[in-house]
């Protein structure tokens, strides 16, 4: 056998061995599970939501967007919540950010917040900003009722920053 | 700017559904296969100038066991960690070339004349041991329906543990050590590499009950946490027994090995750190307590400080010195299949120097590729570790994967010459029927405890919908 070929194979087979521990690893690497991030497009809002965040870290873009249109300008406003909070309840201390997506509250699985109290319907109410910004609950049509600090919901109402919205034996509220 | 920002505002996230991974598996174990086909051909061209005559039945035997691995695991194992099985087929097969190769020496077989053995050729017997070893994968992969079932079996694996480890003491030494029950007509057996893996379960079941008390009752000096005097009663009585071991039955290796583990799976269920520094501390105590008036290991000890110095007098310093000669000689490619002098080493060449041989031939590069591969069936081991939903299940297999782990690093680095050499066998690749048929099975726990962890969870019960909302009444 020549000296060529021999050294050829000797090349080779180190070549095809650390191919198999690359591939190896390769494999490990798709192989990483756990939880998958997507992204989505916005809904309605998200452009408000966008504006604000952007708003909030730094000066000149807040400047840029106030000389840019009067609907904004309110939007970069120190008072906008950013995070929802339950405060009482079996979920107390569950936090949800604030992103312009609408919330649903209930005990339906596909809800926003899945709410394990029995004194809440399926789909109860749900939270969502309006087009200025704004957030707003809905009482939607719940069998015990949607409560703004004392008073029972008959119309969407605009959510004042700290008020507990009351949902059976959980209380949740706005937060910046 | 509102262009940009209509594009990505919100994120969702959600657990992945793992798909099985089985055609991976076996995209991979083809090529497991065609490795040690490539290696044992290699070698042929290389001592005799022609394909080997076994080239074709080879092959097919580790194709055809590797495929029945595969078809077991896919049957009963579904959500299984794609890569154990190609990685552990990889090392066996490429184990066996290895020592095809070194039954190829006429060197080693008049070695064995010149001493009173007839030589047999070991490659044929590892082949028949690496069936069996898949033979028991499969029992284990098809009939262990749940790992949490071992967990029953804390103290009866204890027992037996015990009695496995103790047995050898009854039996003549062979080469020095103890660790031989010899059953005449059959053979002999290494008991050690079976207890390595019930002595895992019983670690388990035994630190998944007792690690709050482990881990909670402690005193807080100097920045570390130190264990109460009565929770030192475990780690005190396993350091006691693999001291026994190491003085009964000479075995530095397997007295490291348990300690080791123990060690390990203490720490993982614990988190504490100070256990780490009490076993290193008590392993070296014992260590060198031990090598100060045990000749074996004393000698083992002198041949490791100066290899070369014992030339000509002692056996097992010129066994290390020769090893190292080879790892040297390697270089960094090493000089090809079949074209070493690794059989210089003589005893033992094909079983724990067998590292020699991959250094010498393969080089540098090559002892790399094949110990990345251990590290990857621990990382793997770990990995399932992490993903497992039960407590014993994460012990279980984390100490199975440190057992392996220790395993390789007390076989290379006695080899290398970083650590006293103790006799124990690199998994799947030496050759010792025990070591084979016990890291098959290792391998096969961690299929199945992966393959649990692994399995999506089922789908979660529709209950809040179904039931009334509850009407308050004032």
């Amino acid at each position: 056998m020549s000296e060529l070929t021999l050294t050829v194979m000797r090349l080779g087979f180190l070549a095809v061995l650390w191919l198999f521990v690359i591939v190896a690893v390769q494999v490990i690497r798709s192989d990483l599970f756990g939880t998958r991030v997507t992204q989505r497009g916005s809904r309605r809002g998200g452009n408000d939501r966008q504006a604000q965040r952007t708003a909030q870290h730094s000066a000149p873009p807040q400047q840029r967007q106030q000389q840019g249109g009067g609907r904004r300008a309110d939007r970069g406003r120190r008072g906008a919540p950013t995070k929802l909070v339950v405060s009482e309840g079996s979920l107390t201390g569950t936090t949800v950010a604030l992103q312009g997506q609408t919330i649903s509250l209930g005990r339906a699985h596909d809800s926003t917040i899945v709410l394990d109290d029995d004194y809440a319907s399926s789909r109860h109410a749900r939270i969502y900003p309006d087009r200025d910004g704004q957030w707003i609950v809905e009482d939607l049509g719940s069998t015990n009722g949607t409560y703004l600090d004392r008073t029972r919901l008959t119309t969407p109402t605009p959510i004042p920053l700290g008020a507990p919205i009351r949902i059976g034996k959980t209380v949740i509220e706005l937060r910046k | 700017m509102s262009a940009m920002s209509s594009t990505t505002t919100t994120t969702t996230i959600s657990t992945v559904g793992l798909p099985s991974r089985r055609n991976t598996e076996l995209a991979l174990l083809a090529f497991a296969v065609l490795i040690p086909c490539f290696a044992y051909a290699n070698v042929g061209l290389a001592l005799n100038g022609e394909m080997p005559s076994g080239m074709l039945g080879y092959g097919i035997g580790l194709g055809l066991l590797a495929g029945v691995g595969h078809i077991v695991v896919r049957k009963f194992a579904k959500y299984a960690d794609p890569l154990l099985l190609p990685l552990a087929t990889l090392l066996n097969g490429l184990g066996l070339v290895l020592i095809w190769r070194l039954d190829q020496s006429e060197r080693l077989a008049n070695l064995a004349k010149n001493q009173g053995f007839k030589f047999v050729a070991s490659a044929p017997n590892q082949l028949l041991f690496s069936a069996i070893g898949i033979g028991l994968f499969c029992a284990v992969v098809v009939f262990l329906k749940d790992h949490r079932i071992l967990q029953r079996y804390t103290y009866i694996s204890m027992a037996l543990a015990l009695i496995l480890l103790i047995a050898p003491m009854f039996f003549p030494a062979k080469f020095g050590a103890r660790i031989w029950i010899t059953i005449p007509g059959l053979g002999s057996i290494q008991p050690g590499e079976f207890a390595k893996i019930i002595l895992a379960v019983f670690f388990a079941g035994y630190l998944m009950v007792k690690r709050d008390a482990l881990a909670l009752a402690s005193r807080r000096f100097m920045g570390i946490y130190l264990p109460r005097g009565r929770d030192l009663g475990p780690i005190l009585a396993v350091w006691a027994f693999s001291i026994l071991i190491l003085v009964f039955e000479t075995d530095l290796g397997t007295s490291l090995l348990f300690f080791g583990m123990f060690v390990v799976m203490l720490y993982v269920a614990t988190e504490r750190t100070s256990w780490i520094a009490f076993g290193l501390l008590m392993s070296a105590a014992g260590a060198v307590g031990v090598a100060s008036f045990e000749h074996h290991v004393q000698a083992r000890v002198d041949a490791w400080l100066d290899p070369f110095g014992g030339w000509g007098k002692s056996a097992a310093s010129e066994q290390i010195s020769q090893a190292l000669m080879a790892f040297g000689s390697g270089g960094v490619f090493g000089s090809g299949w079949g074209q070493g002098y690794s059989d210089l080493i003589g005893f033992a060449a094909n079983s724990d120097f067998i590292l020699g041989t991959v250094g010498e031939e393969l080089g540098l590069a090559g002892t790399m590729g094949i110990l990345m591969i251990y590290a990857v069936i621990v990382e793997r081991g770990v990995r399932t570790s992490l993903a497992a939903r039960d407590p014993f299940g994460k012990l279980l297999a984390c100490g199975l994967s440190a057992a392996f782990g220790i395993q390789v690093f007390v076989v290379a680095g006695g080899v290398m010459g970083l650590i006293p050499l103790t006799g124990m066998t690199m998994p799947f690749m030496a050759a010792g029927g025990s070591s084979v048929i016990a890291n098959w099975a290792l391998v096969a726990i961690l299929i199945k405890i992966s393959d649990t962890a692994r399995r999506p969870a089922p789908a979660p019960a529709p209950t809040t919908d179904a039931e009334m909302t509850q009407v308050v009444r004032p």
